[in-house]
């Protein structure tokens, strides 16, 4: 897991890239996330990790450090050892350029 | 992790938006991802290492920068103001480069046999033949986050300009930590005047992207055009340089014109006059404004003054809090500040030094070399101190300091007097070499319309309000006052002026 990369869920829609990078299995909809996927996403979603992930929001993992911006919205929760990430609050901050 | 990367997702929230307006023309962000995406093809099989824009504002902007990046090199924004021998040892110094110049720019630009030089309006053809859809754009936005993404000239006005160099990492983390995404609503609209060889035209396109918010390209700017510009696009944000405020509020003033649209000014690139600050607050009310301090080595901004910053200072009675309508506010969460003084000192509340920055925007870097420490502090060469509430107050630049037997004196502080003075427009305050000294203290005043030269008593009007070492011993009155086109004012020029002597005052 590197910072910048592009990581994708194999049973849903959903990428996400690393903002800040750890040592950790991420996972969506309980299936890890892979940098390269052949073909379309399959598989079911696990249950409890069906929330869904949202365009442009954050997610962190307090415990590892973790943290990726959602790129591609999809179905699929993400998790960390079966727990799932937080959305991080967006800092609103006023226009500045 | 690639700036294209802020456009498919956008292209992903809501690809029909319209993107950018440049006069009768529109982009949605579907458009602007298909055409870069056709362009930076385009470029992949010409096998330039970089790509130049000679360009006022107009739609070729936006889709040169997303452009270079679909194409893995970056974009080096060109200045159309300089000579035509300066802009041609830029261009030979970006070889091989495919530069691109637009219809509104008149410079005759020597480039080398690796070189290409064609119109913009080649690039726009190019960039609509391309089959490329959406989806496409999705899967491969990605770009080497340490690739370089923009490369812009420093104005330098002395020696060999030095080449910024801002990589993809940088631009996107600024981005993504300073705006929320998608959150503009569908009516609103930015204008960009601030030309796009500057740090700030080019975060604001790609801020504002990010953002869903439509890009209203101002070709070029003129206080009448950027009003009627607001007026007829209903545009409810914009930013602006120093030197552009004054003159957009005399034309508001002059046609009575109140903008009801704008909701949202910011101004930044250089010190603005508080009086000029105070006025646009008087003018329009219904307006929010931010001060916003960065530079280019830090992918821009990295200290906010925010609405309720300048409210409360309007309002207040505390001589502390009402001058914070002079300061550039509170550092961006994603940066760290500190003042620190020349023994690397972390300096307290109210102690003047020299400003540091760390933070994931910050680059500080050249094609020539790094200037950022390798625990990540950037030293911006700027002066200044933090008040007790944290709010940071700029005291120019460290090459601008005078150091008069042995005291160093901030131009800023003598320039504030001595435009207080009824018949003084704007001053202008440097360090001239001197034998007993060291440095003396000069100064050139530029006076208001119809007064009379009060060169005779602004010894005493300084004496009475600062301490004598700050007494000019010298006061030389111009016509005006050398800025660059971005507002801030020169004094190396009005140095070298008085240094060489012989001027009559």
């Amino acid at each position: 897991m590197k910072v910048g990369k592009r990581l994708k869920s194999t049973v849903c829609s959903t990428n996400v890239v690393v903002v800040r990078a750890a040592d950790v299995t991420l996972s969506c909809g309980g299936a890890p996330v892979v940098e390269e996927l052949a073909g379309e996403p399959s598989g079911e979603l696990a249950t409890g990790l069906d929330g869904g992930t949202q365009l442009g929001k954050r997610y962190v993992h307090e415990p590892s450090g973790l943290e990726v911006m959602c790129v591609q919205a999809g179905t699929g929760s993400l998790s960390v050892d079966g727990v799932v990430l937080e959305v991080k609050a967006a800092k609103s901050l006023p226009a500045s350029d | 992790m690639s700036i294209i990367m802020l456009l498919t997702m956008a292209v992903e929230l809501d690809g029909d938006r319209v993107a950018v307006t440049a006069g009768e023309e529109h982009l949605t962000y579907r458009d602007l991802l298909e055409r870069s995406r056709a362009l930076g093809a385009e470029l992949s099989e010409q096998g330039a290492e970089n790509v130049a824009l000679l360009d006022l504002n107009t739609a070729a902007f936006p889709i040169a920068l997303f452009g270079a990046a679909a194409a893995g090199v970056p974009l080096a924004p060109l200045n159309y103001r300089l000579a035509d021998d300066r802009l041609s040892e830029a261009v030979a110094r970006l070889s091989p480069v495919a530069l691109f110049q637009g219809p509104g720019v008149s410079n005759q630009v020597a480039v080398g046999p690796a070189d290409t030089l064609l119109p913009t309006g080649a690039l726009l053809a190019a960039a609509t033949a391309g089959p490329a859809t959406a989806d496409q754009g999705a899967v491969d936005d990605m770009a080497d986050p340490e690739s370089p993404a923009v490369l812009l000239f420093t104005s330098g006005t002395t020696g060999t300009p030095k080449i910024a160099v801002l990589r993809h990492r940088h631009l996107f983390s600024y981005v993504t930590s300073t705006v929320e995404f998608g959150h503009a609503g569908p009516e609103e609209a930015i204008m960009v005047s601030v030309p796009n060889y500057h740090i700030a035209g080019i975060s604001s396109v790609l801020g504002s992207v990010f953002a869903g918010r439509r890009i209203v390209q101002l070709p070029s700017f003129s206080p009448e055009a950027w009003v009627e510009t607001a007026a007829r696009e209903r545009i409810t944000h914009a930013m602006v340089v120093p030197t552009m405020l004054g003159r957009i509020l005399d034309v508001l003033e002059e046609r009575g014109e109140k903008l009801p649209a704008l909701r949202h000014l910011s101004y930044g690139g250089g010190r603005m006059p508080v009086p000029v600050v105070e006025r646009a607050v008087g003018d329009l009310p219904h307006v929010d404004f931010v001060n916003a301090y960065g530079l280019t080595e830090t992918s821009s901004t990295v200290t906010i003054l925010g609405p309720e910053d300048h409210r409360e200072a309007m309002a207040s009675l505390d001589p502390a809090v009402r001058a914070r309508l002079g300061s550039v506010g509170r550092p961006v969460p994603s940066i760290e500040l500190e003042v620190r003084d020349h023994d690397g000192r972390v300096l307290g509340a109210g102690e003047v030094g020299e400003v540091f920055v760390r933070g994931e925007q910050v680059a500080g870097e050249y094609t020539s070399h790094k200037a950022v420490a390798d625990d990540g502090w950037y030293a911006t060469r700027d002066q200044g101190h933090l008040d007790a509430d944290g709010f940071l107050f700029l005291r120019g630049r460290a090459d601008d300091i005078i150091v008069r037997g042995g005291e160093n004196i901030s131009p800023e502080e003598v320039e504030d007097v001595l435009a207080s003075h009824p018949a003084v427009a704007a001053a202008a305050v440097v360090g001239v070499p001197d034998l007993e000294w060291g440095e003396r203290v000069e100064a050139v005043i530029v006076l208001e319309p119809g007064a009379a030269d009060p060169s005779a008593e602004l010894t005493a009007w300084v004496r009475e309000r600062l301490r004598s070492t700050r007494v000019p011993s010298a006061v030389h009155v111009r016509p005006q006052l050398p800025f660059n086109e971005t507002g801030k004012l020169l004094r190396r020029v009005v140095r070298e002026e008085l240094a060489k002597g012989g001027t009559s005052s």
